[in-house]
């Protein structure tokens, strides 16, 4: 023992000499020991001391950094700035306005919101650290010997954990040893992606064979690995032994922090990452901001203010200037000299009035307009996220808004951009139909069961909808810590839903098997039984019965997926394993999850040492010419089961786990066929057969599917030939070019090709049906041949340097000279309400690009299903025969379609009727810079463009061209990791949280639970959230400009001296409080047309689309509006005190009502809707202004110079005139507007004032106008708005703007 | 015909975790409240704004502003008003001479007299204005050129008076009291009024000279630094322009002197516009029978001091009763009628429009 510790001391000096020179040369990896050696050491020594602890900290401030980092956060704004400059100009004497600590008011008032917004946020931040940080695990202790409980901020890297049953991760662990005799550790790790299956960790190969517990004591390698990263799928590495060995550590020894260990009772690992360098952490990126299109034109109008606010200044200097020089040098009693005494020239003063009229004037750009529109903003997030027909019971999810502040960008959408997969349809996957060696079963009693269940599922959507998440919950509750409360996004269990919900789950389960096929694999095995029986060889069976039975074997063994029982959710069936025979029986685990049974074989000795890789082993073993293990011994012990009808209860209730739904389809189709699988480990699959009952695969390989290879293969030892074989399946254009060439020589031969044909034939049928179609092929290796591959995979495997590029040629050799055996078809069905969305989103005027990596059948199917395509529209097809000519293609378009050459004489709705398809190779050529112009004009002219197999990074550039070159707002909507660019690149990007884990969401502003709330979404509060923010930002700008316009119209009476008849308080609150709060009211509550009418009438999107609300002209409408305002709310009071002896302040205070009045009322007449909360807010802002008025006025008699109001207000209620004053100025001021928009309404309606109409009458009436052939909307003098031709809905409801653009695009094309 | 309508409040319908399968914790749902304010189902009102809706409000409009207008017109036109510019422009005007000679620096009185008219008698209470025009008093640096604690009459600021004052707050290193440019340049006219009767006799009208500041002002803004004012202003000096030290201001009447003297407290009220007048005495109605200023001959007696030709100011008095309403402003009542004939005017386009084209939303809106 003493050498042992004397011995890594040695060793750590020189160790640590070469980690630091490795710091120095390359920085690429972490080297991690294990602190337990350096535990006396004082934290110098400690090689891991670089490293980042566990204890994290999100908030962004501490207690003393807080004012300073938060001032400067806020400065970065340039508003904030501008305040600043503002509030400090008054502290210049010359040029002061106001009070100068009076002018800061705003400023730090504004930015004391903001920084108790960010204090709060922060605190939050904290107490959740705090939470997270002092949960306990159980970290090794070198004094105790013992684990011993640590809070989790003290976990170190290089700390051992031992971890159990349902604890959740403190850390990045690498997994040392686990109490599964197979040494795994299954984790779930919903809370980093979403995904809710069963993930299988495996403990590092060198630890793999040690039995006994694991010592952290006797730990002695090193580990060095790449630098902490956010990518969840890469782990590389490698641990060095003491004894100089090497061995790659992959992403399966890696458990990730926030996971939760499952099914297995203890597991102990060494931390590799902690705290903020885990990899869920770096994951975690905080919300994005992004620039709203109001926002954007907001500013251009923010900018206009800056103009004429200047303009107004300058006009008021050289008004001063010209004043002053008037007077000569006769100065009259009334100009007061500069404080010490000496004259101002009329041009210095003119200099110095200027920047006195910025700050008095200041108000014009709104400095709460900023501030508002965040508040503003954060309700209707909240509203947004309220809204019970955005929740989905299902899923318990609701829709998230991750993007704060592009609410309104949803109002305002013009292309979408919408994935396939997952999006429109269910990412559910049915098997449907199969092709067995060239045979098809069509599997008719599905289709007919399908359509029973849809009828099923309308009526018991109500009973059934809860039940989906309680089960699994069960088991959660007790271990719901703030962990998992914060990192849990949407708990969605695919499984537990498939196994709990009646309705539409059970379809994926229950097959009803074809009964020839059933039929030929009960023959099948039967014969395979009888020959096992009398030790024939299985190679005298009938090829085609061969392959039924190898296509079985396939569905059922070619895949990740796990195997669990339902009554334990998260236990695995244990089963037996080829080491303890002779405790061999099927134990279903039904003790509680605590007490995991470990069979371990105890005959082992407990080694210290470790022993040698697993891999290596199986080279061994292969090597020796192993007598196959009897048959006998491998069915024996389940035989006796399989008759039973116990255990065929049993059967029933296993649930399989899969990483992605087909594969689990698949599973279930096996089963259908009584071919099941029962077990999985990482070195056998058990399935069940008929009459053959368990069989044993060795799993020899497992070559996990990825999207480039787009296949997946096993490589096992078939128990009953004892060969090894390959099974692969795939998408059918890769697999297809992986088939064996046919030697047509031989009847096999051309059996094979015949085979292929028709296999070629059923699949080209299966997925004009619009059916996922995957081929089934297998090889049969010999010995020689598949020790010759795992010699090369393995280097392959632990090679560091471009390790993926060798695994995948590695791949490649491996599957070649296929053997077809058949084809499936899998139905994804579409998700509901999806073909209903798309026809009203696309009333609202807006175009659909479908954007998917499915073959182009498939994806044109789909296309018809959910309404994308009609079938009486022309389809243009774009695909790669002619993509070769591409570019004559576009060329010669307009002359060889013969829809478009008559459609330069037809109505441009004729070319709407097009649809255009155009495969991923052809984009690529569209994509060219040359072409692009071109291909975007020939997609505008379609109604609906559709790309198939297109990559990511094709999606994304799709959208990122029509953006930028149509100029639109585009959404994309997707749900897989390959949507994530797409999702970036977007004006708004939205996820679907759905089967494909989390990714989507994480990239996106939006998330949904479905694809069809996006209508509600887009229709309902896009439009509100749009037709909200644009009322009140415009009447942001006028109020600010009438208000401030009232002192400039004051400037042209006291010499343009800078003076404001307005006391500087209320000029300065106005804005803050007395008319703060309506507008946010009405900016947060008010609808303009109800959700129903909206939704009814997409059309009336359009409103959105073409920015009808904020349109530019009407900022100059609204500012002159509020010119007028100012000159009526000015004159008015002029006049009626003009020649009396009423002085300034007293002159002064009416106009501040006044404007109030004025400000309220001209709020009201642009509310739609009036709640109590709105009257509530209009009254509390006047009682708010006459309280603060009034005690204002009457707490000090001395103070507020210059205005020193005493008394002011008090008198002015005793006088008659305010009181008439304030009648008749507001009704004069707001004549014209009150006019207009009666005539307006009458006149010429705009399409949501129709929507409004409608809203009005009750329900029948409406549903009656609407389901007329034509409503007549607007006076017959008006023409006819064309949005609400409802006659003939297609092709004329499409935009209007679209049809204005056809002109130009046609004739970019010809 | 503003249709209203309120949605029904729905009861709150939130679903909770009770139909769990004998769940052991209660599982919290998501779902969201369904209640009327989170489901933005608040009952509302909704007006729309179409001619047929809005024109009973213009027509509203109309008949109450006109009445009104009127009514102010009247009451408006009854007030009885005079004024006399004496600021000696022209050769013709008595105050030629004075106005001509005089600067700040004169120190020997000009006095000069005007005769005019009053056609009609002045009954009830009549007030005595001085007016002036072109007469910036809110200017921003002069509107700010005064210390309201030194008025009050606190005695740090009346030896300290406040930066605001500069350039008038010291002279000769004494403190101003009252500092700043609005007391420096005090309106020191003084005009006397005298009714020549039949007899050609000048009979001098008592002009009452207290009452005519705001009782607060008088009362609790402006107070003297002390008992006796020589005594108090001991250590001040008076401003530069003035002749006489403040606390000399009336020295007939301690409670009219110092800082409360009411012609200072009403000069300190800055005037809103250049063009403003300022109440300068009053002229108590003695009884019922007689009017206080019956029609006939008068003479205004002015001590020229105050110069506003430099500027081009004119200066008047105004002689004038008052109603409810203050002076005599034809203003408001012709801006009611105005605005009332308006929007009757309107509403009569509004209900032609609503005849001629509102028909479709009649028989739209036929359920309100």
């Amino acid at each position: 023992m003493a050498r042992e510790t004397e011995d890594p001391g040695m060793a750590k000096a020189s160790k640590v000499k070469r980690q630091r020179k490795k710091k120095t040369k390359e920085n690429k990896t972490r080297t991690v020991h294990a602190n337990l050696l350096y535990d006396n050491a004082k934290g110098e020594e400690n090689p891991n001391r670089h490293y980042a602890n566990n204890k994290i900290k999100t908030t962004k401030y501490t207690v003393l950094s807080f004012l300073p980092k938060n001032l400067f956060e806020q400065f970065h704004r340039f508003a904030n700035v501008y305040f600043v400059f503002i509030a400090l100009l008054n502290f210049v004497p010359v040029v002061n306005a106001f009070q100068p600590e009076l002018a800061l008011a705003p400023v730090v008032f504004i930015l004391s919101v903001t920084a108790i917004k960010d204090l709060w946020e922060d605190y939050r931040r904290h107490r959740s650290d705090k939470e997270i940080n002092h949960m306990d695990c159980l970290v090794y202790s070198r004094a105790e010997r013992s684990y011993v409980e640590k809070y989790w901020k003290e976990v170190r890297v290089g700390d051992f954990i031992r971890l159990r049953c349902n604890e959740i991760l403190p850390a990045d662990v690498l997994l040392l040893s686990s109490s599964d005799p197979d040494r795994l550790c299954h984790i779930e790790t919903a809370t980093l992606d979403g995904e809710t299956n069963l993930k299988q960790r495996q403990v590092v190969r060198s630890f793999f064979d040690l039995d006994c517990d694991f010592d952290p004591i006797k730990y002695n390698s090193i580990i060095e690995c790449e630098k902490p990263n956010n990518d969840l799928n890469r782990f590389r590495g490698y641990i060095i032994h003491r004894s100089g060995r090497r061995d790659a550590l992959y992403k399966e020894n890696l458990l990730l922090r926030g996971c939760t260990i499952r099914n297995t009772e203890e597991a102990v690992g060494i931390v590799i990452y902690a705290g903020h360098e885990t990899k869920a952490m770096l994951n975690n990126n905080g919300p994005r901001y992004k620039r709203s299109k109001l926002e954007r034109q907001m500013n251009v109008d923010v900018f206009w203010c800056v103009i004429i606010l200047l303009v107004m200044c300058l006009f008021a200097a050289v008004g001063h200037g010209l004043w002053m020089f008037q007077y000569g040098d006769k100065r009259p009693v009334f100009d007061v000299l500069s404080p010490d005494g000496t004259d101002l020239s009329p041009i210095m003063s003119a200099i110095y009035l200027f920047l006195t009229m910025i700050i008095v004037f200041q108000v014009l750009i709104p400095i709460s307009l900023f501030v508002s529109i965040e508040i503003v903003k954060i309700c209707q997030v909240y509203f947004i996220h309220q809204d019970m027909e955005l929740y989905d019971e299902e899923t318990d999810s609701h829709l998230q808004c991750r993007a704060l502040n592009i609410t309104e960008d949803l109002g305002q959408m013009q292309y979408i951009f919408s994935d396939k997969t997952g999006t429109l349809t269910e990412n559910k996957m049915v098997f449907r139909r199969c092709t067995v060696a060239g045979v098809e079963y069509s599997h008719d009693a599905n289709a007919r069961r399908l359509a029973m269940y849809q009828e099923m599922d309308s009526e018991e959507e109500e009973c059934t909808s809860h039940g989906g998440t309680l089960p699994r919950r069960d088991s959660v509750t007790s271990h719901q810590t703030p962990w998992s409360v914060r990192l849990t996004f949407t708990h969605f269990s695919y499984s537990v839903l498939s196994a709990d919900k009646p309705s539409s789950d059970l379809q994926e389960k229950d097959i009803t098997p074809d009964p020839q096929l059933l039929d030929k694999v009960n023959e099948c095995s039967s014969q395979m039984d009888f020959m096992r029986f009398h030790s024939q060889p299985m190679s005298q069976l009938p090829s085609d019965l061969a392959d039924v039975i190898d296509f079985f074997i396939a569905l059922t063994i070619c895949n990740t997926v796990v195997v669990s029982s339902p009554n334990q959710p998260r236990q695995k069936v244990q089963l037996t394993s080829t080491k303890s025979i002779q405790s061999n029986h099927l134990q279903v685990n039904k003790g509680s999850s605590s007490s995991l049974i470990t069979n371990r074989s105890s005959n082992k000795g407990c080694s210290s040492m470790l022993s040698s890789p697993s891999a290596e082993s199986t080279l061994t073993k292969l090597d020796e010419e192993q007598p196959p293990r009897d048959l006998e011994h491998n069915f024996g012990p389940v035989l006796p089961c399989y008759d039973g009808k116990a255990w065929n209860l049993e059967e029933g209730e296993l649930r399989y786990e899969a990483e992605s739904p087909d594969e689990a389809a698949l599973v279930y189709a096996a089963r259908a066929y009584k071919c099941s699988l029962v077990g999985r480990l990482p070195d056998q699959v058990t399935m069940e057969l008929p009459h053959l009952g368990k069989l044993n695969f060795e799993l020899l390989h497992t070559l996990g599917f990825d999207s480039t290879r787009k296949r997946m293969s096993v490589v096992v030892r078939h128990p009953l030939t004892d060969q090894i074989t390959v099974y692969t399946k795939g998408a059918d254009s890769v697999i297809m070019d992986l088939i064996k060439p046919p030697d047509t020589g031989s009847s096999k031969g051309k059996r094979q090709k015949k085979i292929v044909n028709r296999t070629q034939n059923y699949l080209n049928l299966y997925a004009a049906d619009g059916l996922r179609t995957l081929c089934i092929a297998k090889k049969i290796m010999s010995k020689e041949q598949y020790a010759c591959w795992l010699q090369h995979h393995l280097e392959a495997e632990t090679a560091i340097q471009g390790r993926e590029e060798l695994l995948f040629e590695s791949a490649l050799r491996l599957e070649t000279n296929l053997q077809l055996l058949g084809a499936t078809g899998i139905e994804d069905r579409l998700q509901d309400g999806v073909p209903e969305t798309i026809a009203s989103l696309r009333k609202a005027g807006l175009q659909i690009w479908v954007l998917t990596g499915d073959k182009q059948e498939t994806a044109v199917n789909i296309a018809y299903a959910c309404k994308l395509l009609d079938p009486e529209e022309e389809i243009l097809t774009l695909n790669e025969a002619c993509a070769l000519f591409n570019f004559t293609t576009f060329e010669i378009y307009p002359s060889s379609s013969p829809s478009s050459s008559s459609s330069s004489h037809t109505p441009p709705f004729m070319v709407h009727r097009l649809g255009l398809v155009i495969d991923g190779r052809t984009l690529a050529y569209a994509l060219d810079k040359s072409l692009e112009d071109k291909f975007l004009a020939v997609a505008r002219s379609c109604r609906s463009v559709l790309c198939c197999r297109s990559t990511p990074l094709q999606k994304s550039m799709v959208v990122k061209l029509v953006r930028n070159k149509l100029k639109v707002m585009t959404l994309a909507i997707g749900d897989g990791a390959n949507d994530v660019s797409m999702i970036q690149v977007a004006d708004v990007g939205v996820g679907i949280s759905g089967q494909e884990g989390m990714q989507a969401v994480m990239a996106s502003d939006f998330a949904l639970p479905r694809f069809r709330y996006l209508q509600k979404l887009l229709l309902v509060h896009g439009h509100w959230c749009y037709s909200r923010l644009a009322n009140m930002i415009l009447y942001f700008f006028y109020k600010n400009a009438m208000f401030v316009a009232l002192i400039f119209w004051y400037q042209f009476y006291c010499g343009f001296s800078g003076s404001a008849m307005i006391d500087q308080w209320y000029l300065i609150f106005f804005n803050l409080m007395f008319s703060a709060f309506p507008q946010l009211i009405t900016g947060t509550l008010d609808k303009d047309v109800s959700a129903e009418t909206l939704q009814q009438l997409p059309q009336l999107y359009v409103n959105g689309q073409n920015s009808e609300e904020y349109k530019p002209y009407m900022f100059w409408m609204n500012m002159i509006d509020a010119f007028y305002q100012s000159l009526v709310c000015f004159f008015i009071p002029y006049f009626a005190y003009a020649d009396s002896d009423v002085d300034l302040f007293t002159w002064g205070t009416p106009f501040t009502t006044l404007a109030l009045f004025t400000i309220l009322v001209h709020l009201g007449i642009e509310t739609k809707t009036w709640t109590w909360m709105n009257w509530l807010s209009i009254a509390f802002s006047i009682a708010l202004f006459f309280t603060v008025a009034l005690c204002y006025n009457a707490s000090c008699p001395t103070c507020y110079s210059p205005s020193n109001p005493y008394w002011t207000m008090q008198r002015l209620l005793q006088d008659p005139l305010f009181y008439l004053l304030c009648v008749i100025t507001p009704v004069a001021a707001l004549l014209p507007r009150y006019f207009y928009r009666a005539c307006q309404g009458t006149l010429f309606p705009s399409p949501v004032q129709v929507g409004r109409q409608l809203d009005k009458l009750p329900a029948e009436t409406c549903r009656n106008i609407l389901s007329l052939s034509r409503v007549k909307v607007g006076s017959p003098l008006s023409p006819k708005p064309p949005f609400l031709s409802l006659a003939k809905p297609s092709p004329k409801g499409c935009n209007i703007k679209d049809q204005r653009s056809f002109p130009s695009s046609r004739a970019s094309i010809v | 015909m503003m249709a209203t309508s309120y949605n029904a409040k729905e009861e709150d319908g939130h679903h909770s975790g009770a139909s769990s399968h004998g769940a052991a914790g209660v599982v919290k749902s998501k779902k969201p409240d369904n209640t009327a304010f989170k489901q933005q189902r608040l009952p509302a009102w909704q007006p729309i704004l179409t001619a047929g809706t809005v024109l009973p409000a213009f027509f509203v409009i109309g008949l109450i502003f006109i009445p009104i207008g009127i009514g102010l017109y009247v009451s408006s036109n009854n007030i009885k008003e005079f004024e006399i510019d004496y600021t000696g422009v022209d050769i013709s005007n008595p105050c030629y001479s004075c106005a001509k000679n005089f600067s700040w620096n004169s120190t020997t009185p000009c006095v000069c007299s005007m005769n005019f008219t009053l056609e009609q008698p002045f009954e009830s209470n009549v007030f005595m204005y001085y007016g002036l025009s072109n007469f910036y008093q809110n200017h921003r640096r002069y509107v700010k050129s005064r210390d309201d604690s030194q008025l009050n009459g606190d005695q740090s600021a009346l030896k300290n008076p406040s930066k605001e004052c500069e350039p008038y707050r010291t002279s000769d290193g004494l403190p101003i009291a009252p500092c700043g440019a609005i007391a420096n340049s005090l309106f020191n006219d003084t005009l006397e009024l005298y009714h020549i009767d039949s007899n050609n006799t000048r009979n001098t009208i008592p002009l009452v000279k207290k009452g005519i500041a705001w009782w607060t002002d008088k009362h609790v803004k402006f107070r003297n630094p002390g008992e006796n004012l020589t005594a108090a202003f001991q250590g001040t000096n008076k401003p530069v322009n003035w002749r006489k030290p403040v606390y000399e201001l009336d020295p007939s009447d301690p409670d009219n002197n110092g800082f409360i003297n009411e012609d200072f407290i009403v000069w300190m009220r800055t005037a809103a516009l250049p063009t403003f007048r300022k109440l300068y005495r009053i002229i108590q109605k003695k009884s019922n029978t007689t009017p206080t200023l019956p029609s006939g001959k008068y003479v205004l007696e002015i001590t020229y001091n105050y110069p506003v030709l430099s500027f081009d100011g004119r200066k008047r008095m105004i002689l004038s009763t008052i109603s409810w309403m203050g002076g005599k402003n034809p203003f408001l009542g012709i801006a009611y009628i105005t605005v009332g004939s308006i929007c009757f005017f309107l509403g009569v386009v509004l209900l032609i429009i609503h005849h001629k084209y509102d028909t479709r939303s009649n028989s739209a809106d036929i359920p309100n």
